[in-house]
């Protein structure tokens, strides 16, 4: 009952065998026709739930639930072993070419001489790292694609030490969940630390090369190519280890952008 | 059961109404109508929050210098800025791909694709039925549920969506997802796929919309019982 079928055999047709015992028309009455109809119309009616998105309060709630959703089955399939994408020098974005999307018109440039990069939080050696540390680390230099969430995409190249042999360097706890960083630019984000330690995620201190620009975030830079732009922090001067994330997640993440950001 | 001329068997109640017969097609199981009204709904969602997310960047071409191609009116954009837009078109991602897929199982698994799918046999009916709707020219018989230009609307409705899901999916993971993005041209085109998809699966609505209105009201109220009255085809 309640299958338009066919009479040739289908593979997967539960309703076969019914159908031949059935093969002629039902006569019915006028009651038993509106009581078909009615029970077929019954139905339909967990469809009016949808109406809840209607309603601003409640569809609010759901959609953010919704995003959550994608970003928690990233981050079940995030492994640390799958590579993004690297392309040859030919391949790059030509440096005029790579778009700078500031949140504000900060300037590094009074900052630059005493900038120091602060780590505090579940890590051994806490405190103040400079420039000349960070340079002394292993170096990494790499072609990887930068998405924008605002739909756009290029091929840059970017040098640094890897955020995971910083986070050894400094004895982070390896029972951390997130890291938080802050910007001089005020921007701030928070990651999950699976991200933080993939081996193509750079504490970037170099781009096309040269340091960072002022507008490319001098002197350090966060860059991800797991994750979507707005993630590459600029202007980094703190870095917290921890297991609890604050109430402020990030500049654009507590505006409503996905916190994982993943890609 | 009634047979139609091409052996597809349709569920038939024959009742009187008002002294005369009346027949009766079960033309959509309850899966098919309940798919089918919230996909109407999904559909919205994703094609407005879509458009707003396009206007971040209305662009196919590079970022610099950027050439825009189109501006959408806010009008029949949703979520009010790019990070609102993606928290519906995200969300509603979930429901569209879920009610694609509960569909085409349900195709697949009962026999309900043959009164949907366009067969190589039917391609041949296609012009007939274009030719009477285009071009007002006779009314070939109808022995099916759906004449063949309704079927190659339907059928391609559904490969418009399948390629919406994947594209949709591409740009959502191309990291992860590093080697396919890689071999369909990049990120940049993606997106134009993606589009194209919008475009392709839309293009359908209107004549949809169309065709409903001028079958009136029998035909719609089939899709909320799933009962047809006196179909040509069982005539």
């Amino acid at each position: 009952m309640g299958v338009v079928g066919v009479n040739l055999p289908h593979p997967f047709f539960w309703d076969n065998k019914k159908m031949k015992r059935d093969d002629q028309i039902q006569l019915v009455d006028e009651k038993q026709l509106s009581r078909m109809n009615r029970r077929e119309l019954l139905k339909l009616v967990p469809l009016i739930a949808m109406g809840a998105i209607a309603i601003p309060s409640l569809n609010e709630k759901l959609i953010k639930r919704g995003l959550q959703l994608g970003d928690r089955a990233a981050e079940k399939f995030f492994s640390e072993q799958r590579l993004a994408q690297t392309f040859s020098n030919r391949d790059v974005t030509p440096f005029e070419k790579f778009p700078v999307n500031s949140y504000s018109d900060y300037d590094p440039a009074n900052d630059l001489a005493n900038w120091k990069l602060t780590v505090e939080g579940m890590v051994a050696r806490p405190g103040d790292y400079t420039m000349e540390q960070i340079n002394a680390l292993p170096k990494q230099v790499q072609n990887v694609k930068h998405i924008c969430i605002e739909g756009w995409d290029v091929i840059g190249n970017f040098g640094g030490v890897r955020l995971a042999d910083f986070l050894q360097f400094v004895g982070a706890d390896s029972a951390a969940r997130f890291i938080e960083v802050g910007c001089l630019d005020d921007y701030y984000s928070s990651y999950d630390i699976a991200s933080c330690v993939h081996p193509q995620t750079l504490l970037c201190y170099e781009m096309y090369g040269k340091p960072l620009t002022a507008a490319h975030g001098a002197p350090l830079r966060i860059h991800m190519p797991v994750k979507l732009g707005y993630k590459s922090a600029k202007y980094v001067y703190s870095i917290r280890v921890s297991n609890v994330l604050r109430k402020e997640k990030g500049f654009w993440e507590d505006q409503g952008y996905s916190w994982y950001g993943g890609i | 059961m009634a047979m139609t001329k091409s052996g597809l068997a349709v569920q038939t109640v024959e009742a009187e109404i008002k002294g005369k017969r009346e027949r009766f097609s079960r033309e959509h199981p309850w899966l098919v109508r309940f798919t089918h009204w919230l996909n109407a709904i999904s559909l919205v969602v994703m094609t407005m929050s879509g458009l707003q997310i396009y206007m971040a960047f209305p662009s196919f071409g590079e970022k610099i210098p950027q050439k825009d191609f189109l501006h959408v009116p806010e009008a029949i954009r949703l979520g009010g800025w790019l990070g609102g837009a993606l928290q519906w078109h995200l969300s509603f991602a979930w429901l569209f791909t879920l009610t694609g897929i509960a569909y085409v199982s349900y195709l697949l698994a009962s026999s309900h694709w043959r009164q949907v799918i366009l067969q190589p046999k039917e391609l041949r009916g296609i012009w007939p039925m274009a030719k009477h709707y285009f071009f007002f020219q006779a009314k070939p018989e109808q022995t099916e549920p759906y004449n063949p230009l309704q079927k190659l609307a339907y059928t391609s409705t559904i490969g418009f969506g399948i390629a919406a899901v994947v594209t949709g999916v591409l740009l959502y993971k191309p990291a992860q997802l590093a080697p396919l993005v890689y071999w369909l041209g990049g990120f940049g085109l993606i997106r134009l796929y993606h589009f194209a998809a919008m475009i392709g699966f839309l293009s359908f609505i209107p004549g949809h919309l169309v065709m409903v209105a001028l079958h009136g009201w029998n035909n719609f109220y089939s899709m909320l019982t799933g009962w047809k009255r006196n179909p040509d085809y069982l005539r």
